[in-house]
């Protein structure tokens, strides 16, 4: 069992292609155990691909992944992958989607029963739990799809610890929510990522709010790293400037 | 009226298959519905069609052809559609028109009348054997229980099969088997209901139940509940009316549909929300 501190995620020169469009260009990077790593940068920039390379959902051409001593190289172990809870972008769920709340947060317990095996008194447990932590317990019954943007992340976000991850992986969880539910959110991260002890990495644009929360953060551009380090370090206007272009990098 | 009809051997394998075909097929309805792969759906069933047609020119039964180039259809289309080198469409598109030129091929290279070919166009449930019925009843009960037992991971691969991949469930495994699933009952129950409308029989149980829940167990049972009642009530209204009993069966699905949509709750949801 790796200890706090230890090196649990390990990319070495990653390449992912999508046919014609290189994604990730010979990237390089390593997570300790109970980091907080915020992986910024502007759209294209391969953020997204380089989170899935983590759970194997991304195809590497070249390079190495390790996570968790798992070799990620020959395909991502299904027993990996429970030990990783995902919580994608912000999808459109369909508003008549026959399945609930709960039954969504006990999506997550699903990987680590196992196939044949039914739900027990200790998964409805954590799914309990889950909604409460993440303040959704009164809308257990209510479809998915008639949750508002801020809820459903919350939903997702409960999904992803129900499955008692060692790693937590965040796409951009915050995008096309208001500012109250940017807050909240980003504030149930950082809580979630000290209480349960996590690894964390979560792809943001949300530079400010991640520069409070982050142990490091990662500034991508083009499909490679550009620069990593201390929120203090790297968060700098003519770095951002650099990055971003002639755009406004900060988000409020 | 006389009910004597229902003492014949006939009508009494008739009422069975109606039984058989409409669990089997309203229930393989709800992942078409709930996954949108309506069009895959009617894709593979013209490739049951061809498939049965050429089994019938080449002289091994049409079940089997069926099966074989549904579950070909099934083999070719879903990779394309998940490689995302295409809009899923222009493969579907490709493999319709290709089965259904297939299909009309076969149809003219049959020696002598062609009575055999209208029988899968149109299906005969009032001719239907013992042996067919043995395919439904199996079709019917493989799908009935691969649903109970892995019910909870073909309800995460209906909400989102990245979802379900990222927590650890084989949902690729799910997908291809819920397509190969689809192909085969479709392959069961064609001699049946007939390949021009086997999708009707599909579809339209499970879209209505689509209509009237929010639970997946519970549109599993209304799919299924309309779908043994289009049939029968099908059969029925064909005996009455000296009409096909095919036409009757998919219009009563149809208007089971219909009435299921206008008084859908969810068609109120804007205005409670």
């Amino acid at each position: 069992m790796p200890s706090a501190g230890d090196v649990i995620i390990k990319i070495e020169d990653a390449v992912v292609s999508y046919r014609e469009d290189v994604a990730l260009r010979g990237v390089t990077l390593t997570v300790r155990r109970g980091e907080l790593v915020g992986i910024i940068g502007p759209n294209g920039a391969g953020k997204t691909t380089l989170l899935t390379l983590v759970n194997g959902l991304g195809k590497l051409l070249r390079g190495r992944v390790e996570v968790l001593g798992y070799s990620l190289n020959g395909g991502c172990p299904d027993i990996l992958r429970k030990r990783i809870g995902y919580v994608p972008q912000i999808q459109n769920i369909d508003p008549r989607m026959p399945v609930n709340v709960w039954e969504v947060v006990m999506m997550g317990r699903y990987g680590r029963l196992g196939l044949l095996r039914r739900p027990g008194s200790t998964d409805r447990q954590v799914v309990d739990c889950m909604l409460k932590l993440v303040g959704m317990s009164h809308l257990a019954s209510r479809p998915i799809g008639h949750l508002s943007g801020g809820e459903q992340q919350r939903v997702a976000i409960a999904r992803a610890l129900a499955q008692e991850p060692d790693i937590l992986l965040l796409d951009e969880p915050t995008t096309g929510l208001d500012r109250r539910a940017r807050v909240e959110i980003m504030a149930l991260v950082n809580e979630i990522h000290r209480s349960r002890h996590l690894t964390t990495l979560m792809v943001t644009h949300e530079l400010r709010t991640a520069a409070e929360v982050c142990d490091r953060l990662v500034l991508m551009k083009e499909g490679r790293i550009w620069i990593q380090g201390k929120p203090e370090e790297v968060l700098r206007e003519e770095i951002l400037d650099l990055l971003y272009g002639d755009e406004e990098g900060i988000c409020s | 009226m006389d009910l004597s009809i229902f003492s014949y051997k006939f009508m009494q394998n008739a009422i069975l298959a109606g039984l058989l075909g409409g669990v089997a097929c309203s229930l393989i309805g709800v992942f078409v519905v709930t996954m949108n792969l309506s069009f895959i759906g009617v894709a593979i069933s013209h490739a049951a069609f061809a498939g049965a047609l050429c089994g019938a020119w080449l002289g091994f039964s049409p079940q089997f052809g069926a099966f074989l180039f549904s579950l070909v259809a099934a083999a070719i289309i879903g990779p394309l559609a998940d490689r995302g080198e295409f809009n899923p469409d222009t493969p579907i598109g490709i493999i319709f028109s290709v089965t259904m030129g297939l299909a009309f091929m076969f149809m003219g290279l049959l020696p002598g009348p062609k009575t055999q070919a209208l029988e899968l166009l149109w299906g005969s449930i009032l001719t239907v054997s013992d042996r067919d019925l043995v395919l439904l009843a199996i079709a019917a009960v493989v799908v009935l229980v691969l649903v109970m037992l892995f019910f909870k991971e073909i309800q995460a691969v209906i909400f989102h099969r990245q979802v379900a991949l990222a927590v650890g469930i084989p949902a690729n495994l799910i997908f291809y088997g819920l397509l190969f699933l689809t192909g085969s009952v479709i392959a069961a129950s064609l001699r049946t209901i007939g390949g021009l409308l086997i999708f009707n029989l599909i579809l339209n149980p499970a879209a209505a139940a689509y209509q009237l829940t929010y639970n997946l167990r519970a549109m599993f049972a209304l799919s299924v509940l309309f779908g043994v009642l289009s049939t029968w009530l099908g059969l029925f209204v064909s005996y009455l009316f000296d009409v096909p009993s095919g036409a009757t069966i998919v219009i009563f699905s149809a208007v089971i549909f219909i009435i299921a949509a206008s008084f859908s709750p969810k068609r109120r949801v804007k205005k409670w929300r």
